[in-house]
């Protein structure tokens, strides 16, 4: 049997229950995170998958259900939730907004400072946080308002790397990033991930980033999940995915297209690398 | 943390005050004002609460959502009853000489009297204007009410749009400050215990995020409405032209006359009434 980090067990939020305005954000979802792997999420907007980030580390509490961090529920000892949310770091969409202290070093040790963490514990981990970010040592002195916007993404994150939590839920961490910067970021929260043993949900648009750093893809529709597998189960089932306005990572799409052609003789191509020595195999093979 | 925070409590509907013209509106506003303090004594007390009690009425709101509008201010209200009934002093023998404590006859009346009035000023206010009225209604009213100014070089059109954009970012901002706390509690911060100090620096990481990115939105909207070609207000029109009609003016002529009676009202006692009627029979 797996071991999980996060479990949902039959978990539903409601807004506005017993008015005329009630809309279930999220309807009786069960579904749980294997530890030390990335799940991708994806889903149209407004599909649920925000709502179900922000149930992970307590800052919504379920309307019914059941959140497990570790086999126990989040919500058993409320006092302590501040406890729940170091092991279970949140970084919300556009993270650079909520930057603040005077240096980026300083921004950083927010996090582990309200842990209550000694001053040496707090300078290491900011310095480690600052390096799987990729931001050096000069830029840790400046101003956060001085830096440039992929920069300041690295320090926000950064804040909540240097908790460094267990589960790590991200939604959207590389949008509107050059894709130089966002490959920098991705792996180094894939690096973090396999220092720690951490867990990661990685909300995202991004079918080639998903397909790309995901070992599992969990599909939200309407606030019900409506796919979960590994990444070749989920991709293969294209139709499905049309079903749920999603779509394909767009060298699956090319493929899809060259078998149609009798150029290929298989879809299940999700990255680059992987088409390229596929295309190399059929070229060598002629 | 803020969702308790109404702003522009604006009821929509098609009632009689609804339909009133907004500047219209404001001028009523500023002669029941006027109406409501200078009513002193309970004839003229019991008119201007009749005529509160009218305004009510023809504004279609509904009870429960008018008690809303009053329940921030409850504190306030008995407060001020309570101090006008321990600190008025009278000429009569006080009614209760207890240690410190002394109540007068006359600190009875002034309290129920400040406390009905200050109910009808909020209840009336809110009627007229905030819960009949959208905001960009009210905005081009004020500009219009002031435009006179013009005359003398005040800005109005630039402090009526300054007040539009302002009422417009109210909602963004709580949007935003709400983000904001969920980010800086995920990173463990914690705004619910501590002293005084303590909690207030807690708003540290709330407040700067939410100025900056304040004064980045103020930047983006000023370069937008520069690509659009807004040059200030002259030669502007608008969409949406007020109009008059005489249904308003005859609720502006009615209230004009009330205000003005309501000195003269002031002016009779009960006393007198039965005076009257003496000398009648």
């Amino acid at each position: 049997m797996k071991n999980y980090a996060l479990e949902f067990k039959n978990v539903s939020v409601i807004y506005g229950e017993g008015s005329p305005f009630r809309k279930a954000a999220l309807n009786d979802i069960t579904v749980s995170f294997p530890k030390g792997e990335i799940t991708g999420i994806i889903g149209h907007t407004g599909s649920g998958k925000s709502t179900l980030a922000s149930l992970t580390n307590g800052l919504l509490k379920p309307t019914s259900g059941e959140i497990l961090l570790d086999g126990e529920s989040i919500w058993a000892k409320p006092k302590e939730m501040i406890k729940i949310r170091s092991r279970v770091g949140l970084v919300f969409q556009y993270p650079e907004y909520q930057l603040f202290d005077e240096t980026v070093e300083a921004d950083i040790a927010f996090g582990p400072k309200n842990m209550k963490l000694s001053d040496e514990e707090i300078k290491k981990r900011v310095k480690l946080a600052a390096e799987f970010c990729g931001l050096s040592e000069k830029e840790l002195k400046r101003s956060p308002f001085e830096l440039s916007g992929g920069q300041k993404r690295r320090a926000a994150i950064a804040g909540v790397l240097a908790m460094r939590p267990e589960v790590l839920v991200l939604d959207e961490p590389a949008a509107g990033l050059d894709p130089k910067g966002k490959e920098e970021i991705l792996s180094g929260l894939v690096e973090y991930k396999n220092t720690y043993g951490a867990t990661l949900l990685i909300i995202s648009h991004s079918m080639e980033d998903i397909a790309k750093y995901a070992d599992e893809i969990l599909v939200m529709k309407d606030g019900e999940i409506y796919m979960h597998g590994g990444v070749e189960e989920i991709f293969m089932q294209a139709e499905k995915l049309f079903d749920a306005r999603l779509d394909l990572p767009q060298i699956t799409k090319l493929f899809i297209e060259l078998k149609k052609r009798d150029l290929v003789n298989s879809t299940d191509v999700y990255s680059v690398g992987y088409a390229k020595k596929e295309i190399e195999k059929l070229i060598n093979a002629r | 943390m803020l969702k308790d925070v109404t702003f522009g409590q604006y009821y929509p509907g098609n009632s009689l005050l609804h339909r009133t013209d907004p500047r219209i509106k404001l001028l009523i506003l500023v002669e029941y004002l006027i109406l409501v303090l200078v009513a002193s004594t309970e004839l003229a007390a019991a008119v201007s609460i009749m005529f509160t009690v009218f305004l009510i009425a023809v504004s279609g709101v509904k009870l429960r959502i008018l008690l809303k509008s009053v329940k921030p201010l409850i504190f306030v209200l008995i407060f001020t009853a309570l101090i006008n009934l321990f600190f008025t002093t009278g000429e009569s023998e006080p009614l209760v000489d207890w240690k410190f404590i002394t109540i007068y006859q006359e600190g009875i009346r002034s309290a129920v009297m400040m406390l009905l009035r200050l109910l009808s000023l909020v209840l009336g206010s809110s009627v007229l204007i905030s819960l009949t009225t959208s905001p960009l209604e009210l905005t081009d009213a004020i500009e219009s009410v002031l435009s006179p100014l013009k005359l003398i070089r005040v800005p109005v059109h630039e402090f009526a749009m300054m007040m539009s954009i302002a009422l417009r970012f109210i909602p963004t901002l709580i949007e935003e400050t709400n983000k904001i706390i969920s980010a800086q509690k995920a990173r463990c911060a914690d705004f619910e215990s501590g002293n005084l100090l303590r909690r207030v620096k807690a708003l540290v990481p709330i407040l700067i995020p939410l100025f900056v990115s304040a004064v980045r939105r103020a930047e983006e909207l000023a370069d937008a409405m520069e690509c659009r070609c807004y040059h200030g207000g002259e030669g502007r029109t608008k969409l949406k032209v007020m109009k008059a009609c005489a249904r308003d003016y005859i609720f502006f002529t009615f209230t004009t006359l009330l205000t003005v009676g309501i000195f003269f009202i002031n002016n009779i006692t009960i006393a007198g009434i039965v005076e009257l009627c003496r000398d009648i029979f």
